[in-house]
């Protein structure tokens, strides 16, 4: 790694931090309606996973994916802009925080329903294969998703057509509030994947490096082995479900003891002053400089036009008759 | 013009497309060695090979899941549910994935995908195997429904359905498969979303679709002996529905008679019924009213499962009824 890719990857974790941030404030202002689902905590999971693929490679999340969308190149602006329900958001203001795409950049989306983009993502691996491809689909979700019925079904596909999956669960340890020993009859959810003969292993999510060293290794693997593979990436979420959630099902102690111990951007700031990577005054700059985006980025979605109300069925279909 | 079956008719949309464009390829459950489990496929996979005629694990969520997936990579996946009583376990990825994903990304994901499925009760199959529930499916804004009621309507139906680019759920009805009738040679793409006169008349307008306009078509007939001509709007496509034939007829006939399988409450007959009361009460002679399914779960008993599904008879008793 060069010097820039390692810090390219805190500017990324720094971003997704102050725009979370700025989101939070944003909801609690009322600017942002619906569900709001932060990703502070986990940022080093997306930003060392995609930072490992190549540009041909499809991401697919679930609807923690604001991270996921900085990660994959969506501007900071364009990440609010949707969250404010905008013109100028990357799905037209028409999906929100849950629904962010940008094809173009090869992300996929932002899906709401848990579990329900895993068929999908074999179906993209499919579609790959079927066209001579060499991409890998990258596939998002929480420890939650794996006790439906759409993540065995789809586990199973992949394996029975050695589909070029990535298959990766964020385990956050909480399903909304219920823990994963008390949802799941295997709490090393990786485990899961051994009953569809799927390679697999788990990786420390709170370290960005060792999600990508991993990452990188297995995205390469699933590529020349033509198979899918499956990944636990152990994380935690240090703010609630969404906003609102009153958090019985932890203590702020718990939580306290993550954010104090285990935060991703604490840890790898200290892994870039030991090894002499950086210095504290240029990782200061880069702080300044996300702030300096992220307060730009407000201001262009907030003065971002509405949608148009003649334009409510836009989109509807391709074609109609 | 040759005289084919609905199998065979929908069997060479299928063949004629998948030879057309490459892009075309089929997965389900026994498409593929077994040759379709209504043979619609027979001789597909010697053709057309593995990768192109896939069969798929008992999994109808992921089979829409992946067909849904495949799209998106620019393929043009026809996916097949057995039954469309297995649809249930898929409703998902039909309803809640397919139909949203274009409006709810801005357009940007593109679905060029056809759900062929099989509906329609009648062969002793019980609950569980013989429902019609095309109205549910209807429901939602982003999919398209398609119902054809007649061989040439099937094929050029089906053909229009695999090249649009939007995710078309294609019903086809277990007890029309044998249904001879007149397909064109050559092309003849049907296009989605228009509604067709299949039998012309003055006096009643018979509004119906699918397993139901050959019921209709043989209660016209009979009507016909009684100097009753009855006049028969096929919807062809429920969603986006063409009302302006609907409309043209009973304007003319100032009564209508709808004929639908499924069950009468929230049904396509309230749907069409409504709409013409909306758009052309000025003209309403009667009561418009409504054949359908006997509200009960259908039972495997051939004498009740009969007596529940609508009959002749009841179309007849129906038209007598608005005259």
């Amino acid at each position: 790694m060069e010097k820039d890719d390692y810090l390219e990857l805190y500017r990324q974790m720094i971003l997704i931090r102050l725009v979370e941030d700025q989101a939070s404030v944003l909801y609690q202002q009322g600017k942002i309606g619906g569900f709001l689902h932060l990703y502070i905590g986990q940022e080093a999971v997306s930003t060392g996973l995609i930072s490992a693929r190549q540009e041909q490679d499809r991401v697919i999340t679930a609807y923690r994916d604001h991270g996921v969308a900085i990660n994959c190149g969506i501007p900071a602006k364009v990440v609010l802009a949707e969250l404010l329900g905008k013109v100028t958001g990357c799905s037209e203001g028409r999906g929100g925080s849950m629904h962010m795409a940008d094809v173009s950049r090869n992300f996929w989306g932002g899906h709401a329903i848990v579990g329900a983009h895993l068929p999908i993502a074999a179906g993209m691996a499919l579609g790959d294969r079927y066209q001579g491809s060499d991409s890998v689909t990258i596939c998002m979700f929480g420890d939650g998703a794996t006790n439906i019925g759409y993540f065995h079904e789809a586990l199973n596909l992949s394996k029975v057509w050695n589909l070029s999956v990535l298959w990766v669960c964020e385990n956050n340890l909480y399903g909304m509030g219920t823990s994963v020993d008390r949802a799941s009859a295997v709490s090393e959810i990786r485990q899961k994947a051994e009953g569809f003969k799927i390679p697999n292993s788990r990786v420390d999510g709170m370290d960005v490096l060792k999600v990508r060293e991993a990452a990188q290794n297995i995205i390469e693997t699933v590529r020349s082995n033509k198979t899918p593979y499956f990944l636990e990436i152990e994380t935690y979420r240090f703010r609630g479900h969404s906003m609102g959630d009153p958090e019985r099902y932890r203590t702020s102690e718990e939580v306290k003891c993550w954010q104090n111990e285990e935060d991703p951007i604490g840890i790898y700031h200290k892994y870039l002053l030991d090894n002499k990577i950086s210095s504290d005054g240029e990782l200061n700059e880069l702080e300044k400089t996300a702030e300096q985006e992220v307060q730009e980025a407000v201001q262009f979605a907030e003065s971002s036009p509405e949608p148009l109300p003649e334009d409510l069925y836009k989109n509807l279909y391709v074609e109609m008759e | 013009m040759p005289r084919i079956t609905m199998r065979e008719a929908i069997s060479q949309a299928l063949w004629e497309e998948m030879e057309r464009d490459p892009k075309v390829f089929i997965m389900g459950e026994e498409v593929g060695v077994w040759g379709g489990s209504y043979a619609v496929t027979r001789g597909f996979y010697d053709h057309f090979g593995a990768e192109r005629v896939k069969d798929t694990p008992i999994s109808e969520a992921t089979i829409i899941g992946a067909a849904i997936g495949a799209a998106l990579t620019g393929l043009r996946p026809i996916a097949e549910l057995m039954t469309i009583n297995f649809a249930f376990s898929a409703f998902e990825h039909i309803v809640n994935q397919a139909a949203k994903l274009h409006y709810m990304f801005a357009g940007q994901m593109i679905l060029p995908m056809v759900i062929r499925t099989v509906g329609g009760g009648g062969r002793q199959l019980a609950a569980t195997h013989s429902q019609t529930p095309d109205a549910i499916f209807a429901h939602f804004p982003g999919l398209k429904v398609v119902a054809p009621g007649t061989p040439e309507d099937a094929k050029g139906l089906l053909k229009s359905a695999i090249r649009v680019n939007d995710p078309v759920l294609f019903i086809e009805s277990a007890t029309l498969y044998q249904l001879k009738g007149e397909v064109s040679e050559g092309e003849n793409l049907i296009p989605i979303g228009k509604s067709k006169i299949q039998r012309p008349g003055k006096d009643v307008t018979i509004v119906t679709y699918s397993k139901m306009l050959e019921t209709s078509l043989k209660a016209a007939d009979q009507l016909a002996q009684e100097g009753i001509e009855a006049e028969i709007v096929d919807l062809r496509t429920l969603r986006p529905l063409d009302m302006a034939p609907v409309l043209e007829s009973f304007k003319k006939t100032n009564r209508a008679v709808i004929v639908e399988e499924g069950w009468r409450s929230f049904g396509v007959g309230a749907e069409v019924a409504s709409r013409i009361y909306e758009e052309a009460f000025d003209y309403v002679d009667a009561p418009i009213q409504r054949v359908a399914q006997k509200e009960v779960p259908l039972p495997y008993n051939q004498t009740l499962e009969q007596l529940a599904l609508p009959q002749v008879e009841d179309v007849i008793n129906a038209v007598k009824e608005v005259l």
